[in-house]
């Protein structure tokens, strides 16, 4: 008889679900309300270094969007039609009051309508600091890491203003650890699931990965921990469905249904790129060393993993997603991406070619974070599922 | 519609239709001649060093709007599209790389030459990076060189932001220019040239503000695309582009003495009863049509935005040749979309009330997420702070698609309405407290 999912799984995946999608961010305000000299810090797709943050005595926020939880009613009027779905409901939580408690706002160097963002964010005037994260373009050191370095200082003098709380190497190198922790455990996942996708959904995977952006590091680490280890025990059943890898959904972020779709048409998500910021940086940090903000420049020079928001001449990114695909032996590649969102979708030919100079096959959707009907997406993945099976 | 009758030329008009003529004869005979070509863009555009590197310019960005104007376009986007480019992104990039997929040929009908270098200073859009990445894939092994300018985030140009950018001029774009032509820069060449640029700027300054004067002798927007033209590509730095805007200014100041309205297409304009400040860029592909619903309505731009992509000279920036790098860096830094939301929305305050503008006008283009997004709240902005009636339009710069006519002339009619009805009004007002 099959094994069932552990008792225990189902009630930490429940909880993950339900932080998840808590556009209230009640968890993270109830830990800033524990201690005056605690900060709060929102951040949008895709990467900033929560270390920074972490070590203020402070907790980074994602920001991810609102799918489809709720409605837009002023967003609307701050977009025309053509913009991506994402910043509108940003813009809307910032006037419906779901961001207060937040003491500063971090807009990581993604695109134009970001960009603008942070600018509207200024002239609504949400948090006390908004910052426009650019992060270099220059990978070397002595320029881009040196321009990256002044960077990083600007946001640590930014919340040093608000809380008082001075970053000491010490913490810097603690923060830097529970990351690394973090990063280490989350792969875990991925690699688990890369040989049984079957204990564990490409929902399952999104929820526990999402609420890690709204919790501290700390407890998530614990849940990720425990995570781990259930999924180690054998249980569940392997289906008869393709392997498959997600590409361009790295900032605003498919509706649930669209991912449940996928899976239901027959296709193991056996890696994406939802929320990429969490697994932005490729390996470990350095975090024994007398000056860790250094590390992290380092980091983010040299283990930053592709990206279309970061300058790839010289390391294209088609070939980083073929590898990608044989590591994981996926079968083919689903590239989805949000209608209007020029990074991923200017980006989509090259990577398509690549997919096709090396023989995998792919297909392509686009949506927006609250599209509301999948028939035809879910009858494309089974037709593209199907004809894998067939041929492969 | 009627067609637009054949457009009256002013002396520096040709001045500067020589001067295109010329490049391109150039472009065509580069590889002959042994000259280097460099691809780059037109904001935070680094003229000056590629001229003084003995290189020709060549920019995609012109090339798609000039590919808008001739209506060739529509065909380029689509066979972008076919190549796997989602119909939702920027059609400037479409455009030109549909353009390159059929030969590349240029405005004079010849074809343009490939680049040797591809120089992507991408300056206030970050799509211009993936653009330059799309094309290093089209032209293999092509030298690339990049200068990361960052954004005004703050409202300020900081020191950091300076070296940083002076360094990657330094350590990589320089290097990589000297590499392809096989010479050194030349600083003395390239210190003459920043200098003649200031020339040309304080001239373009004075032209930009004659609009000041009522009636304006110039429109600011429709005939500003044309008059920013040398200083914002192939000539700024050149004793030409010096001549050019001489000239210019001695039209438009003639013009400004005789009490002349803004020179059309199809001649003089009859008399100014709007004056409009313009943000975001025109469309490209029905620009006479678009020009005309506004000289038919007697409305004149006396300020735009966006002929200040190419910098913000009448904001008091000039090139200078003392510190060359640094003076590049804050130039790139400073043009217009590189500024954040809040110093757009004060710069269009400013020229409201400057320019004494009777309304603020948006087009908005479906292409450009650096123009548009935040357009919405910038309009309530203005509305706010200048209380003049704002309008709001949707095109696109270079896709036929999302140009309608009837859908614009209804509402730039009502606005016009809305806008003579206010006139009416504050006049009777001035007339009671008289
Ligand atoms: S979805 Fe794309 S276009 Fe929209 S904000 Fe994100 S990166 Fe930018
Ligand atoms: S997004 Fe706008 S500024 Fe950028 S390339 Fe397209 S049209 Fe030009």
């Amino acid at each position: 008889m099959m094994k069932q999912a552990p008792d225990r799984l189902t009630s930490l995946l429940d909880e993950c679900k339900s932080l998840a999608f808590d556009l209230n961010f009640t968890y993270a305000k109830q830990w800033k309300a524990k201690s005056k000299f605690r900060i709060l810090v929102g951040y949008l797709p895709i990467y900033v270094p929560r270390e920074i943050i972490h070590a203020a005595n402070g907790m980074a926020v994602g920001v991810m969007g609102v799918g489809d939880r709720k409605q837009i009613i002023k967003g609307d009027a701050y977009y025309q039609s053509y913009i991506c779905h994402l910043p509108r409901g940003i813009i809307e939580m910032a006037l419906d009051d779901n961001l207060n408690d937040f003491d500063g706002f971090l807009f990581p160097s993604i695109c134009d309508c970001v960009r603008n963002l942070s600018g509207m964010f200024k002239l609504v005037k949400k948090g006390k600091f908004t910052r426009y994260f650019d992060y270099p373009q220059n990978f070397n050191k002595q320029i881009g890491g040196t321009f990256y370095r002044e960077l990083l200082e600007t946001v640590i003098a930014d919340m040093f203003k608000i809380n008082d709380h001075k970053i000491i190497a010490a913490h810097l190198n603690n923060s830097i650890a529970l990351y690394n922790r973090n990063r280490e455990l989350i792969e875990t996942i991925y690699d688990i699931r890369e040989e049984f996708p079957w204990r564990l959904s490409a929902v399952d995977v999104y929820h526990i990965i999402r609420a890690g952006m709204v919790i501290n590091v700390e407890k998530h680490n614990e849940m990720l921990a425990e995570i781990v280890d259930l999924i180690s025990e054998d249980f569940g059943e392997p289906m008869d469905n393709i392997r498959v890898v997600i590409s361009g959904s790295f900032c605003e972020q498919p509706p649930i249904g669209l991912i449940k779709s996928i899976e239901m048409a027959g296709c193991y998500i056996v890696d994406d790129d939802f929320m990429l910021g969490s697994r932005w940086i490729q390996g470990s940090i350095e975090n024994t060393s007398h000056d860790p903000l250094n590390s992290l420049v380092d980091a983010f020079l040299t283990q930053s993993g592709p990206s279309s928001a970061i300058y790839d001449v010289g390391n294209p990114k088609s070939a980083r997603l073929v590898k990608q695909v044989r590591k994981r032996n996926a079968d083919g590649v689903i590239f989805c991406a949000a209608s209007f969102c020029d990074p991923a979708l200017l980006d989509r030919p090259d990577l398509q070619k690549g997919c096709d100079d090396a023989g995998i096959a792919h297909i392509n959707f686009q949506f927006h974070e609250n599209t509301g009907q999948f028939k035809v997406i879910k009858e494309q993945a089974g037709t593209f599922s199907d004809s894998i099976k067939l041929w492969v | 519609m009627s067609n637009p009758k054949e457009a009256i030329k002013e002396k520096s008009m040709v001045i500067q239709k020589d001067m295109l003529a010329n490049l391109f004869t150039e472009l065509s005979n580069a590889k002959a001649n042994g000259k280097k070509v460099v691809y780059t863009f037109v904001p935070g555009n680094l003229t000056e060093l590629i001229l003084a590197m003995d290189m020709l310019p060549v920019y995609p960005e012109i090339n798609a709007l000039q590919s808008g104007m001739r209506k060739k376009s529509g065909s380029y986007i689509k066979d972008a599209e076919k190549l796997g480019f989602s119909e939702d992104v920027c059609t400037y990039v479409k455009c030109d790389i549909g353009m390159m997929l059929n030969g590349n040929i240029g405005p004079t009908g010849e074809k343009l030459p490939d680049p040797d270098l591809l120089l992507l200073s991408y300056t206030g859009c970050f799509t211009f990076l993936k653009w330059f990445e799309n094309l290093e894939r089209l032209y293999p092994g092509v030298e690339i060189a990049m200068l990361h300018t960052p954004y005004q985030e703050d409202g300020v140009i900081t020191d950091d932001q300076i070296r940083y950018m002076v360094k990657q001029l330094q350590e990589d774009v320089i290097p990589k220019m000297e590499k392809v032509t096989g010479k050194k820069l030349d600083y003395s060449r390239l210190e003459k040239m920043l200098g003649n640029a200031a020339k040309a700027e304080d001239l373009w300054v004075k032209v930009l503000e004659t609009a000041k004067h009522r009636p304006s002798p110039i429109d600011s927007y429709f005939a500003g695309v044309y008059y920013m033209g040398p200083l914002n590509t192939a000539f700024r730095g050149t004793e030409e582009a010096v001549q050019y805007y001489e000239e210019l200014l001695k039209e438009v100041t003639d013009r400004m003495d005789q009490n002349l309205c803004p020179v059309t297409p199809e001649g003089d304009m009859k008399e100014e009863k709007f004056r409009l400040v313009v943000e975001g860029p025109p469309n490209w592909t029905n620009f006479r049509e678009f020009w005309k619903i506004f000289y038919d309505m007697g409305a004149v731009i006396v300020a735009s935005t966006y002929t200040k992509v190419g910098g913000l000279y009448d904001q008091g920036f000039r090139h200078e040749s003392g510190k060359p790098l640094e003076s590049l860096a804050k130039y790139c830094m400073g043009c217009y979309t590189n500024l954040n939301l809040p110093q757009r929305v004060d710069l269009i305050e400013h020229y409201i009330k400057e320019y004494k503008a009777d309304g603020f006008l948006i087009n908005s283009i479906k292409s450009c997420n650096s123009f548009s997004a935040g357009q919405l709240l910038m309009m309530r902005e203005i509305e706010q702070r200048c209380s003049v009636p704002v309008g709001f339009i949707e095109s696109d710069l270079v896709d036929l698609r999302y140009f309608s006519y009837a859908n614009i002339k209804n509402r730039l009619e009502s606005y016009f309405q809305m806008l003579g009805q206010r006139k009416v009004i504050l006049a009777q007002e001035e007339e009671v407290v008289a």
